[in-house]
């Protein structure tokens, strides 16, 4: 599979290089509907038609209200909305911590919310036999709606690993099932599913098909996707390097721009520097707003 | 310009190549400054670290309209930068500490001179030296290389130890660093100023003594923002630079004090977001202005820019930019300030 020591200067070079955005549209969207799912969290629907039109899972949109702070702020796109067959918009999965999604939480129809996007690097999906493994963390749940969407319509097996720290935040569980995708669930405090950090169950699956297909050659291809705080994304980034399966993770650090203009959402990945060497590897900041926000996780430093 | 085809232009957010189509002369409004040898098609330049390399920028702008692209700072070798965080935002602005990571002079001219050249953008580029010998290599270097149209000198960064602020903190430092580069080039040198001293007028007398072609400020105010539930400073260099709209009377007044001080041209900056901000500065003495926070806010704010200005020139019969650079009107208050 992949050598965790063996990323190559062009590796890094493709890594820090621009990614040329197809069609990039900033609208005043207006609010379609809000819907509050607990005190904290809330899925709000933009009418950004544009920018729903041209999403691909994993992308992210800056969203700002003209009486918010002066920045805007990054959001996984959550689901496309559809009325009658049209593309109506979009919506966004929040939970409510700073100015901008305590105002998100606060929206009614009608409030209107500058957003910019498409933007970032997507996910990469996988043809069957290849699986697809989702893991999300809280309100990392964003960016799997429209990856198991894109992920099904390939006819890709496809697992959601859920967790939050209660069940009460977990969150469009029925959505997921009738699709036909998979869960597995943890809680912190076990009120649903397994009471751990998603990581184990995750581990464990892994572990399972190991033990019962000895032969490398023999197992199927899985792809592991997640999204979530840090401490889990490297807890998983470890996990796939342990059971050597490929994974691709979606970052949030706090951006300024989202267009690689200002160089404040950098995350360092490995680089080699010119020799081949294999001695530690030292590392490189790269934009996450342009390199990213999604990475392989073999390519990530954690600081 | 034509106002009413403007207008249609800007709304659509893709273009300003406006004034590429027929007019007649009744309504032309001519945008066009002169920064030294270097005639820009109009005043709005990109403000040096807010605007990446610009290649990062050509969905939202068509590059050939601006008057210049400032381009993110660079010195002769590659820098990695501070670690995260290095942005908060604090009240109508933002700190930052970002310590000019780039990808070193060698590597711009290779991978990204020929795409801006090809976008027909107006280079300057933005030199950061750790040494006087640092800004003297990278100007000659700069100077055998296709496509650059300017060069502004980095000795405000408030972000780094070595090198740059210590220039343009101290006089002499300032007219040797100018001094030093005029020799080894024929390119237009626009020392970029700092306000975090007590008297920018003098940085930028020291500046046009040394043959500055033109002076650009402010660079960022040195600022700290903590976070009071850990007391740790917010930002992993403890101190960053304050911009945005918070910074923007404070840069005004040092513009103005500038024009007063020296006969170069002014490029005035800090907080503009509006026509009517970058109308301020130019009324104040800014011959051109840069923009740099507000593109990170709205990176399709250039043809608003435009539209606004040139909508004001009209109101005003202003028939050119340059004829508004410096025209504060202090006379009254002037004669109210003695009477009273």
């Amino acid at each position: 599979m992949f050598d965790l020591f063996a990323i190559s200067q062009d590796r890094i070079k493709e890594l820090t290089k621009y990614t040329p955005i197809s069609m990039l549209v900033d609208v005043e969207a207006r609010v379609i509907r809000n819907t509050r799912l607990s005190s904290d969290y809330n899925v709000i629907a933009l009418a950004a038609p544009d920018i729903a039109a041209a999403i691909q899972p994993g992308q992210f949109v800056m969203v700002k209200s003209g009486r918010g702070p002066l920045l805007r702020r990054p959001f996984s796109v959550f689901e496309v909305v559809r009325s009658n067959g049209r593309i109506e918009g979009l919506t966004l999965l929040s939970k409510r911590i700073g100015v901008t999604t305590t105002m998100l939480f606060d929206a009614v129809e009608g409030d209107t919310f500058s957003c910019l996007g498409p933007l970032g690097r997507p996910f990469e999906t996988v043809d069957p036999p290849a699986e697809a493994w989702m893991v999300a963390g809280g309100v990392g749940l964003a960016p799997f709606a429209t990856l198991g969407d894109a992920l099904l319509a390939r006819g890709t097996k496809t697992t959601l690993f859920y967790g939050a720290r209660s069940g009460a935040e977990l969150f469009y569980l029925d959505w997921f099932t009738s699709r036909g995708i998979r869960l597995v669930l943890a809680t912190e405090d076990g009120s649903i599913g397994e009471q751990a950090r998603i990581t184990v169950p995750l581990e464990r699956e892994l572990r399972d098909i190991e033990s019962r297909i000895p032969n490398p050659e023999s197992r199927r291809d899985v792809m592991i996707y997640a999204c979530g705080p840090e401490p889990m994304l490297e807890a998983v980034a470890n996990v796939a390097g342990t059971f050597k399966r490929p994974s691709q993770l979606s970052v949030e650090r706090v951006m300024g721009c989202g267009m690689g203009g200002c160089y404040s959402c950098v995350i360092p990945v490995r680089d080699h520097g010119a020799g081949s060497e294999r001695t530690r590897p030292t590392q490189h900041y790269v934009r996450s707003c342009i390199a990213g926000p999604v990475f392989r996780g073999e390519d990530l430093l954690w600081d | 310009m034509l106002v009413q085809f403007s207008a249609a232009r800007i709304s659509s957010g893709i273009s300003l190549g406006i004034w590429d189509v027929g007019f007649g002369a009744w309504d032309l409004t001519d945008l066009s400054v002169e920064i030294g040898s270097l005639r820009l098609q109009n005043p709005l330049i990109a403000a040096s670290g807010c605007f990446g390399y610009g290649v990062e920028y050509t969905d939202a702008v068509d590059l050939s309209t601006l008057g210049g692209v400032a381009v993110k700072g660079l010195f002769l070798k590659e820098r990695e930068g501070h670690p995260p965080e290095r942005i908060v935002e604090t009240p109508s602005g933002m700190l930052n500490a970002i310590g000019l990571q780039g990808i070193g002079v060698h590597r711009f001219i290779r991978e990204k001179l020929p795409e801006l050249r090809r976008l027909r953008a107006t280079v300057i580029f933005n030199i950061c030296g750790s040494t006087l010998d640092e800004y003297v290599e990278l100007a000659r270097i700069l100077s055998d290389a296709d496509g650059v149209a300017a060069l502004e000198l980095n000795i405000s960064c408030p972000n780094i130890k070595e090198g740059g602020i210590t220039f343009g903190c101290s006089l002499h430092g300032t007219f040797d660093v100018v001094s030093a580069v005029k020799k080894v080039t024929s390119l237009p040198i626009i020392p970029k100023l700092t306000p975090n001293v007590t008297d920018v007028a003098s940085f930028a007398r020291a500046s046009e003594d040394a043959g500055a072609d033109a002076v650009s400020l402010v660079n960022t105010f040195l600022a700290m923002a903590i976070d009071i539930e850990t007391r740790r400073p917010k930002l992993s260099n403890i101190v960053g630079g304050l911009s945005g709209p918070a910074i923007r009377p404070i840069a005004v007044r040092m513009v103005y004090e500038c024009r007063r001080a020296v006969k170069i041209p002014v490029i005035g900056m800090g907080g503009i977001a509006s026509a009517r901000d970058a109308l301020e500065f130019i009324i104040a003495g800014a011959t051109a202005v840069q923009v740099g926070t507000a593109n990170f806010v709205d990176p399709f704010i250039w043809p608003k820019l435009l539209g606004g200005i040139d909508d004001y020139m009209r109101r005003h019969n202003v028939a050119r930019i340059a004829d508004l650079v410096g025209t504060i009107d202090t006379t009254a208050r002037e004669k109210q300030w003695i009477s009273s």
